[in-house]
Formats: structure tokens, sequence, C-alpha cells
């Protein structure tokens, strides 16, 4: 101890099994469910390549979603709006595609997107509402407007060649929606990770005073996590539509509850300053997996809500830190 | 002393405590011991352990191993609730008042009086809080609320609330740094007040002139051992340090001050005013001079910070560059004209602290470790390295969290994120606030290093030895305005022949009081 400098005691790897363990309790928790499932559902077809497929395929949308959540919570901000916006661009997107062919929907669908997430930006960064409100007022919104425009009915997409790329297809046995997932993944967890973006991102979440004072536009940085989130929600509200051939104003209603639920399963902090793109997407496949299960489980509707909403319960009680 | 009477007399009797955090040993068979009726000091730089035996002994932290009696009786099961029925109190740095209730309200918070339904009861409240106040000779309306109250009256009614608790061991941590001295003076009056009634007190501060004047004894800690336990009578301020330090001298007096060597002309303000405080500022600060700035809270020194970096607009008057006139309208533009801030509130507006020293050493500097957006994590590193390696930083690594870092490593690390952009001009609020004396001289040596190597400083403090160490010339601020320049000559004794070297500190010091005076007639 006589000379300080050198005798500070280096991390061992108790102290980081210690340390870290909370933050990573969703690997070990993925792993646990997969192991029960596996085990009683075994003989129901649970590890059939068909079942886990599906799941992937289930979860693609939540997966894309959580992805953008992640950096709105890692920024200290949130977006309620998601599940609606993906509904209203299943529908704008169906009825661009009406009106002017497949690049047109695509067009229509990503500038919904674009639209509300500016909208969201701006009443939250340039007239202060916080993005908790102003989420929850456009959630309503989008939704209306989605009823709206298509009378609540069912806009069809009779376009094979969108429903192949947009959801529905797969090369040999592997879904689309996995690619999808794997893309935003891999490009989401870079951009938070590796670039000043992505620290800007977390800096703001966690201390924005101190990231103001070190240069970095903090509403700037808010107003594009907010575009970021409806964005990728519009791209859901496209697979929504392209998986089931149609623009729906239902599709996604509801996802916003589970895609904070997967960013928070992941160890997203709500309070923002931390985050990983890879543990949101890993949430959102567990929450895919307990539905799964719960389902060849024989369970009822009503009781798998309650079933999820325990394991939930259970999983972020676990990761939180004490106190 | 005979032992009966000690022994009888102890409040708190800490005996080999120990406490390590994920392999580091914080505290080190630690034994403290405080009797009723006296304000013992707890000193020690930066990560000797002193906040960590406070949490030990506040139920906050469980010791690995260790005894510990209140009042002579074993403490078993320790927890905050367990401390605070034991009669231990903490006032924290950062204050736990609420501010939208009233005195009254705060006071007995958790411990309501209630009336015969049940109902709260804030008549009963206030007149027990009036009861109380007088009892302690303290003028404060109950019924005002927090947040109309000053930081040394705020400070009092958080005290009051702790003795209204049944606190017999009240421990303070740094409870000076945002008072005026009218106030510290109020408050030690007070103190002095509980002590007769038979409160022990232990006071933790890094004023050694305010430990002088108040502690009846002394415990020192070192790198999470005890150095020593002495009667103030019989320690200096020189012996102190040298405890706290562990090394001789590295004192304030002692860092080389070259005589100025003035470069271009860095920073000039023509009658610039801001949205707040500052009006009608003429300043001038050239490459390799230090310009201090004087003045009490709130004569608009943290604002003429806040106007050179962008935080607040320029109402008129013009602020040049270089010589080049420049529009700050916010910290990017600032940053980009090569100024750096070192805020004044490190917690909030300096670090992240949730995140690695890293993170933070790389946030002001992003734009130099990234290419097209894609930051190089090797670069990231290697420049963190450089900052803890050039301000010895005492941290495990450049990936731990700035949360696990003492207050001094804290303030390096906003040293660090700031000299990692080579600024030209840099400011600095308050840099010492709070930080042991150890850092503190290294911080201010390096102020000194940074202004040879052809910087503007400017730096604001309350505190004159540190002013006197850096500074060559003084402003002096009063409501927003420079009311005297203090010129470095008028300082300087006519005995010391100006060869730069150590100041006559008490001559300076009268002299300054001097000016100080006169500016605010």
């Amino acid at each position: 101890m006589s000379n300080p400098v050198s005798d500070e005691a280096r991390p061992t790897l108790l102290g980081w099994i210690q340390s870290s363990w909370r933050q990573n309790i969703i690997y070990l928790g993925f792993i646990i469910i997969f192991m029960f499932f596996a085990i009683t559902l075994g003989d129901k077809g649970f590890l059939s390549s068909i079942n886990l497929l599906n799941i992937i395929r289930q979860t693609a949308m939540i997966s894309v979603m959580a992805v953008a959540m992640t950096f709105v919570l890692a920024a200290g901000e949130i977006d309620l709006s998601v599940g609606a916006v993906a509904g209203l661009a299943s529908v704008t997107t169906a009825m661009g595609m009406d009106i002017g062919g497949v690049p047109f929907g695509i067009f229509a669908g990503l500038s919904t997107g674009l639209l509300v997430g500016m909208l969201n930006g701006l009443l939250s960064t340039k007239i202060g509402i916080p993005s908790f409100l102003t989420t929850l007022a456009m959630m309503g919104i989008a939704k209306g407007v989605a009823m709206w425009i298509s009378s609540t009915k069912a806009v069809p997409i009779l376009s094979e060649g969108y429903a192949w790329f947009f959801g529905g297809g797969s090369i040999g046995p592997i879904p689309v929606l996995l690619f999808w997932t794997l893309s935003f993944c891999v490009v989401g967890q870079l951009v938070l990770k590796r670039t000043t973006f992505g620290r800007f991102v977390l800096s703001s979440g966690g201390n924005e005073t101190a990231a103001r004072y070190s240069g970095i536009n903090t509403s700037a940085i808010k107003f594009r996590v907010l575009v970021m989130t409806s964005m990728a929600a519009a791209v859901a509200g496209m697979l929504y539509a392209g998986r089931l051939q149609s623009g729906r104003f239902q599709l996604g209603e509801g996802d916003e509850l589970s895609v904070i639920a997967a960013a928070v399963l992941g160890g997203t902090s709500l309070f923002g300053g931390k985050g990983t793109v890879i543990g949101s997407i890993m949430g959102a496949l567990m929450i895919g997996l307990i539905n799964n299960g719960l389902i060849l489980m024989g369970l009822e509707f009503s009781q798998q809500l309650i079933a999820r909403g325990g394991i939930i319960i259970l999983a972020v009680a676990i990761s939180q830190n004490r106190k | 002393m005979t032992p009966e009477r000690s022994s009888t007399s102890l409040a708190v009797k800490m005996d080999k405590v120990s406490k390590a955090f994920g392999g580091v040993k914080a505290l080190d068979e630690v034994n403290l011991e405080i009797r009723s009726g006296e304000i013992h000091a707890l000193l020690g730089g930066n990560g000797a352990g002193k906040s960590t035996i406070l949490k030990v002994l506040r139920g906050v932290h469980t010791a690995d191993s260790g005894v510990i009696e209140i009042e002579g009786k074993p403490v078993i099961q320790h927890s905050t609730e367990a401390a605070q029925k034991a009669g231990i109190g903490m006032i924290f740095q950062e204050m736990s008042l609420i501010p939208t209730l009233t005195v009254a309200q705060n006071i007995f918070l958790t411990n309501e009086y209630k009336d015969s339904l049940g109902l709260i009861d804030d008549k009963t409240a206030i007149s027990k809080s009036r009861e109380l106040f007088k009892d302690l000779g303290v003028n404060i309306n109950p019924r005002a609320y927090v947040d109309e109250l000053s930081a040394g009256q705020r400070q009092l009614t958080e005290i009051v609330k702790a003795i209204s608790q049944n606190t017999r061991v009240l421990i303070l941590d740094e409870p000076s740094t945002a008072l005026t001295s009218d106030e510290v003076d109020r408050l030690f009056e007070f103190l002095h007040h509980l002590k007769e009634r038979g409160t022990a007190v232990v006071y933790v501060s890094h004023r050694m002139d305010e430990i002088m004047r108040i502690a009846d004894r002394a415990t020192i800690l070192r790198d999470g051992r005890n150095v020593i336990t002495a009667p103030i009578s019989e320690l200096t301020i020189e012996l102190i340090i040298e405890h706290i330090i562990g090394v001789k001298s590295g004192g304030l007096s002692d860092i080389e001050r070259k005589p100025v060597s003035r470069g271009k002309l860095l920073l000039e303000l023509k009658n610039a005013s801001g949205k707040h405080r500052p009006k009608n500022i003429n300043l001038a600060v050239h490459a390799g001079e230090v310009i201090g700035v004087a003045g009490l809270l709130g004569s608009g020194r943290s604002a003429l910070a806040r106007l050179l970096f962008g935080l607040d607009p320029l109402v008129s008057g013009s602020i040049f560059i270089a010589g080049k006139k420049v529009n700050l309208r916010k910290p990017k533009d600032a940053i980009d004209q090569g100024i750096a801030l070192i805020p004044e509130d490190r917690l909030h507006q300096g670090v992240v602290i949730d995140h690695s020293v890293e993170e933070n050493i790389s946030l002001s500097v992003m734009d130099r470790l990234s290419k097209y957006g894609w930051v190089s994590m090797r670069r990231a590193v290697e420049n963190a390295n450089k900052q803890i390696f050039d301000l010895r930083i005492k941290t495990p690594s450049y990936r731990t969290i700035v949360r696990n870092l003492s207050g001094g490593n804290q303030q390096k690390i906003v040293l660090g994120k700031w000299l990692a952009s080579e600024p030209r001009v840099l400011i600095l609020d308050e840099p010492t606030a709070g930080i042991d004396i150890g850092s503190k001289s290294e911080i201010i040596a390096l102020v000194r290093q940074l202004a040879s190597d052809g910087c503007a400083v400017i730096l604001i403090s309350s505190e004159l030895p540190e002013l006197l160490a850096a500074c060559d010339n003084i402003i002096v601020m009063k409501d927003g305005e420079i009311v005297r320049t203090i010129e470095r000559h008028e300082l300087d004794s006519p005995e010391s022949n100006n060869s730069g070297a150590s100041t006559d500190l008490q001559y300076a010091e009268k002299k300054f009081q001097q000016a100080l005076q006169e500016a605010h007639q």
C-alpha cells in the first residue's frame, strides 16, 4: 500500500462476475427458459426447426423495433407510438402500392415513419413536451389516421415480390425475416457502440447536462432517436403487411409494451445512459420463446397473458441492481 | 484520561473495521473512536477511506470484518435503520431536504404528528419545530418552504432534522462547501452548542483552517488505514498535510510561479454583457497568463464562464478569440474556438457518472477520435491512457466506471476530458471544490504548467491560497461587474525580491482582503 498508484487492485474474474452478472442475466435466462421448454415440450415439437424458425418469424417485427427502442431509451427518452405507427405504415404502404406500385408503396411507408418521427421529435425538443406524452398522444393519432384512411378495412397487397421480400419469403428453409432481424441487430449494435452518434446517445441519456457541457447538441440527439424509432416502426409495419399480404390498422397493436419489455429485459435502462442492441434482440427472442412455449403447453390466452407477465416481472426484477 | 472514563464517554468505537469493493481494499483494519461531546475531524485524501468508514457507521455499507460499538453496545445487524435507531445521523454533501415542502414538514418527514383522526397535524409540527429552533438558537421560519431558504439555512434545517430524531452522533460531510463565511460562523456556533449538549460530531472537510478552528481531535486516514489520532492542539496544518499526503510538503505555496511571459492576446471581451449577470465586462487574457476571478457566490463569476462557453447568450458587446470576433451560441462553437470549461458542478455538469473513464475522457474530442462517424477504439483508449498517465488519475483501468472513483480523481477526469481537446483558452470554475489537498496542489500546478505552455487561463475560485498560487492578476466581481483588478505586485510583500518564488501568504492575504473590502464598498 506504500505506492498507491501501482497497488490499485486490478479487477479479478470473480469481481467481474459479481459486478456484471446482473447485466448479462438475459443470456442466462434465455438459456434456462429454452432448456425448460426443450425438456418439457420436446415431444410437442418445440425443438423442430419449423417451430424455431416460426419463433424468429413471429418476433422479427418486435426485434426490429426493439433495436431502435434501445437508442431512445439509452438517450433517456421513450417512444410509445411504435405499435400504432407500425399499423399506420402497413396501411399507407398498401394504399401507396395500390396507387403507384411497389416503389411508391415503400416510399409511402417510410415517409409515414419519417413524418411521425419528425413530429414526435419536434414536439419533444422544440416545444419541450416530454417524449412520454408526445408519443402517447401520437399513438392515438396514428391509430386514428390508420382507421380513417382505411375505413377500418384491410387493404390487400397483390405484389408477390413485395410480400416475399418484406416478410413472407424464405431462402431455402431460412425465412427472410431472419435476415431483417440480423441486419438490424448488426447495424444497430455497431452504431450504438462504435460511432460518435452512439456515444452521444448514451451520454445524453447518462447525464444530459454534462453532455451539453461537452458540446453535444442533446436536442438534436433526441430528435434523431425519435425519428429512428418511428422509421423502425414503419419498417416493422411494412414487414407485417408483407407477411399478411395486407395493411391493417390493428397490426402492431400493443407492440410498444413488448418492445419496451424486450429492451429492458436486455439490460437497457429506462432512465437512460445504458443499453445494448444485442440484449434487446435477445429480450425480443425471449418474449417470443415464452409466447411460443406457452401456446404449445396448451395454455389458454388468458393464462398466457398472466404467465407472460409474471415471467417478465421476474426477469426484470433479477436484472435490476439492488437499491 | 483514565481508561474507564474514556470508555464510558465513547459514543462510537469502531475496531479493526475492514471493507473491500470488488477486490479493492477500501478499509484495512481501521479504528475510529469518537467521544460524546467532542467535535472529531476525520481527515484524509480522496480514496483514503473517509466516506467508506462513515458509510459503514451509517449502515449504508456492511463491514467485511471488525467490531462496531455505539455507546458501549456492540452492533450486530447493521443497517441504515439500525444506525438511525442507535442515534447516528449523517448530513450528506448533497442535501436531502424536499424543496417543495415546508421546513416543519421536512423536519418531521416520516415522523409526522397526527391528530385524533390520524390525519397529519401541521400545527403541532410547526410549534415543535419552533421549540427545537429556539432550543438550538436557530432563527428559521418553520412555515417557509425549503426552496426559499439559503444554503446555510438549509444546512441548519437538515441538522435540526437529524437532532429531532434523537441523533447522538452527527456526521457532517463537507458541510461548508456551499456556505458563505458568515454562514460558516453560524454553523460553527451551532455545532459548539450541540457539543455542549453532549452530541458527538464527526466533521469531514478539506478546509484545514476550519478543522483547526473547530475540531477537538482528529483522525487521519491514508489508503484505507489509520495514520494517527490526536488532539488538534498537537497538530499543525503542515503536520496534517504531511500525514494526509504521506510525503513531506506538496503544499500550495511550493508551486513554482514563473514570472509572467505574456504571449499574444488570446481572449478579449469588450463591453460584453450576458443574459444573466455579467455586465459590461472588459477583459484581456494573454497566452501564458492566469487570471483569477474572485467574488461571492452569485456575483456573476460562473455566469461569466457560461457566457464564454456559449451556454448563455451574449446580449451586447463582443468577444474576440486571437483577435477574431466570434459568435458563441452553443458550447460546440466555443469548443471549435479552442475554449474549454471545467464546470463548477462536477457531478451534474462534468461527468457521466455511470460511464467508464474512457467514455468520459473521449466525449469532448469525439471528432478527433473518429473517422466518418466511426469511433477508433484504439485511439480512444490511447487518449484515455495518456490522460490517466499525465494527470496521475488513480483508476484500475480506463474501463472503470467513474462512480467508483474518488472525487479528486473524478475531477481529474473532467480535466483530462478537456485537456485532450488541447484548448487555447481554459476556464476553470472552482476546480478544487471538495477535493483533497494533494490533488488540489496537483491541479493548481497543472494550471500553471498549461499557462506556461501557452494557454490563456481563467480561474474562478473562492479560495485565496489557490488564487495566489496560480494567478497573475485577480479580478473581483460584484453584481455581474468587474469592480476591481488586483495586480499581482500589489500582493507581493516588499521584502520578497520579485523572484516569483514563494509568496508571503499572510501579507498577500491581508492585501487581498483590503482590496476586496474596497471593492465591495
